[in-house]
């Protein structure tokens, strides 16, 4: 094993990142008044940049939000980004048409986070996981559908017995790997997987993170993980971006960020995870107050108001500051 | 400690069409006076039911508590009338749940729903003769007290601390406002920032964090004996999260309640507990002090579980899983209901539902392995 990831480590040193994206903003305009005029924005996404490399995972982590899952929708063009760039495999895709993205999509897969609502309660599994084959106009038949469905099934740990059978039959835990099958349906080299274990039980979790390792490594794919909880995304993550108010603060290795935090706030949110072992007494960081509205975000750097080192000079905009090599950090003090 | 709380055999069946399911099937456990109890488990142990069966809440139908005693204070929980019961909810027996927007009426304010709690168990007739009291004697201690006006005083203290045993009735207006005092003290004492400009607010206006403070506030408006958290902190974020807890843990102590913790963050109950009770599909398989589970849990649901979540101060390049899901408690495995997933499994534990067993003092387990 460790032979192949060193390996691999070396191939994708030499090749060029999969998926780069270039100063990503999303503002959603408010609408009021008698003619719906607007009236502001919601700065969801307010200038996000990073690089995803091939055969890589780069984990995306923050609160409730803070844009992570309003960047992982922009990718896939899902929802259209007001400016930036989103570089796939050399292709700028924000200027792509739309008949051209959808091609492109086939490349691009996403498992959402509540296996309830992604899935068509009237749909059998095999319509479900068969459908992206359909209207790529892959196949047609229904016996060719079968025969492409059931090694999907077999592949995320499902046998040929649920084919014909309807989501409410199934567990958490198995929709979420029925979301995964149809994601791999149309041989995919980049997958946004938005939350997929949030809402499992921890026994189901550990099995559906598992089953995403493996293919991982057996199909060569390349994750976006976007997650609330710290410990999935070390977890999973080669590289993890922090996000705070829709801005990325402190982004570079897993070992470097979980190691060495230098961002105030990726340093409040690790102390505040609750670890399993009451022998630990906790170092606890805990900040005061909530997240401020991303309608009207703080002026310069957007944690300061929250801030427990922040001082007169956290007034401008904070740039990213390489500490240490390829660890960014968007704070004054870092300077 | 003595035991504030005890629980007997407690089965609670819902009856659905498609059967009945055995949500609580025989429970067994204490709660002690001061301590935190952890209650951890998966969707579907039976933790929640457990804490509406103590609050008599479970909704019937479908739902029933069909067999057991919960003893509070010498009496049988199960056997009191509605009434009673309504009088030992959200006073001395009160419940935080998991999400504060659906138990929170969304068109009434803060300060009025936790000042209907206030009116409804706090006897307000008695503590405003209280102030009254107390008023006068200040008034009186700066007088000479020979003076003709400081007797009158005087003899009309003893008059109104008479009255204590049946204090007069006392005007609407003057209910609200002594209701209202009190919910701002309350709110004071959960942190919350401003609490005379929140009581005038609408639970929409708050945030998630706020909100939960505001439910937390309203549990501990009457200083309850044993505060129910129902996963009070799972919808919070990780920042949040450690306020509140941080909030319950100093409020514990100087309340001096028990505190009932259900969760399914094994890090939430390392850092809050100091007991801890495994469910696992309406069943306990194992209760132990907080340390000794963590270090040596014996139930192999409770060591796979502990195994299986990612970690953030161990590096684990796969995580050890427990096999299969959850069971249907409409027909709920024969014997110990974990022997299907356990990996060490015997012909014994598909026989009879395996007792529990205290191997060290205070740690009991739910398995054959252990001995029978």
């Amino acid at each position: 094993m460790p032979a192949t990831s060193t390996a691999n480590r070396i191939v994708s040193k030499l090749t060029e990142p999969l998926l780069k994206v270039k100063g990503l903003k999303k503002h959603f305009p408010i609408r009021g008044g008698v003619f719906g005029k607007t009236v502001g924005f919601v700065y969801a996404v307010d200038g996000v940049s990073f690089d995803v490399e091939p055969g890589r995972t780069m984990g995306l982590v923050g609160e409730s939000g803070c844009g992570k899952t309003t960047v992982g929708r922009c990718i896939l063009r899902l929802i259209e980004p007001t400016s930036g760039e989103i570089w796939f495999n050399g292709k700028n895709i924000v200027e792509l048409k739309e008949e051209e993205m959808r091609k492109l999509r086939r490349e691009m897969q996403v498992v959402f986070q509540d296996p309830y609502a992604s899935l068509n309660p009237r749909w059998l599994v095999k319509d479900i996981v068969g459908e992206p084959l359909v209207v790529n106009h892959i196949v047609s038949t229904r016996t060719e559908i079968k025969d492409r469905v059931l090694p999907l099934l077999t592949r995320v740990g499902l046998s040929e017995d649920h084919l014909n059978r309807f989501p409410h039959e199934f567990s958490g835990g198995q929709r979420q790997r029925i979301g995964m099958a149809r994601a791999l349906a149309l041989n995919p080299r980049f997958i946004v997987l938005d939350e997929p274990t949030s809402s499992l039980d921890v026994s189901v979790q550990a099995q559906t993170l598992n089953i995403l390792k493996d293919l991982q490594s057996e199909l060569h794919l390349t994750y976006l993980f976007i997650s609330h909880n710290l410990s999935v995304i070390k977890h999973m993550s080669d590289t993890i971006g922090v996000m705070y108010l829709g801005k990325i603060v402190e982004t570079g290795a897993k070992n470097d960020i979980f190691k060495n935090p230098v961002h105030p706030y990726t340093q409040a949110l690790f102390s505040a995870i609750p670890i399993p072992d009451p022998e630990r007494i906790p170092h606890r960081i805990v900040l005061e107050g909530d997240v401020p509205s991303p309608t009207n975000p703080p002026k310069g750097c957007r944690f300061g108001p929250r801030c427990p080192r922040a001082s007169e000079g956290c007034d401008g905009e904070a740039e990213m500051v390489e500490v240490s090599s390829g660890h960014y950090v968007a704070c004054h003090l870092a300077q | 400690m003595s035991e504030l709380l005890t629980i007997q055999n407690l089965k609670t069946y819902f009856y659905t069409y498609a059967g009945v399911v055995k949500a609580l099937d025989g429970i067994d456990f204490g709660i002690k006076k001061g301590e935190t109890l952890g209650l951890v488990g998966e969707t579907g142990c039976g933790k929640s039911v457990t804490s509406l069966a103590i609050m008599r809440l479970v909704p019937d139908p479908p739902g029933r508590i069909v067999d057991g005693v919960i003893t509070y204070k010498g009496e049988d929980l199960l056997k009191k009338s509605e009434e009673e019961m309504r009088k030992i909810r959200g006073s001395r027996i009160t419940m935080v749940f998991q999400d504060p927007m659906t138990f929170i009426n969304p068109v009434i304010t803060i300060g009025d729903q936790i000042s209907e709690v206030i009116k409804l168990h706090r006897n307000l007739a008695l503590k405003s003769l209280e102030t009254e009291i107390e008023n006068l004697k200040i008034k009186a201690s700066s007088m000479d007290k020979e003076s003709k006006e400081a007797q009158e005083i005087f003899s009309k203290i003893g008059k109104l601390e008479r009255m204590k045993d049946l204090p007069p009735k006392i005007s609407r207006s003057r209910t609200n406002e002594l209701a209202l005092k009190h919910t701002i003290e309350v709110l004071k004492l959960v942190q919350m920032p401003y609490p005379e400009k929140i009581v005038k607010q609408y639970p929409h206006e708050l945030s998630g964090g706020m909100r939960q403070r505001a439910m937390i506030a309203m549990a501990l408006s009457c200083n309850p004996d044993l505060l129910i958290a129902d996963e009070a902190t799972t919808s919070l974020d990780v920042t949040i999260q450690a306020q509140i807890l941080l909030l319950i843990n100093d409020l514990k102590k100087r309340l001096g309640s028990s505190i009932m913790l259900i969760t399914h963050d094994l890090g939430v109950v390392a850092e809050m507990c100091d007991r801890v009770i495994v469910m696992y599909a309406g069943v306990i398989v194992e209760e132990a002090y907080t340390k000794d589970l963590f270090k040596h849990p014996l139930h192999p649901y409770t060591a796979g579980l502990l195994s299986s979540i990612p970690r953030l101060d161990i590096d684990a390049n796969r995580l050890e899983i427990i096999p299969g899901s959850v069971p249907n408690l409409i027909d709920p495995p024969k014997g110990c209901r974990f022997h299907p997933r356990c990996k060490y499994a015997m012909v014994i534990c598909k026989g009879e539902k395996p007792p529990m067993i205290e191997v060290s003092p205070g740690h009991r387990v739910a398995c054959y392995i252990y001995g029978q």
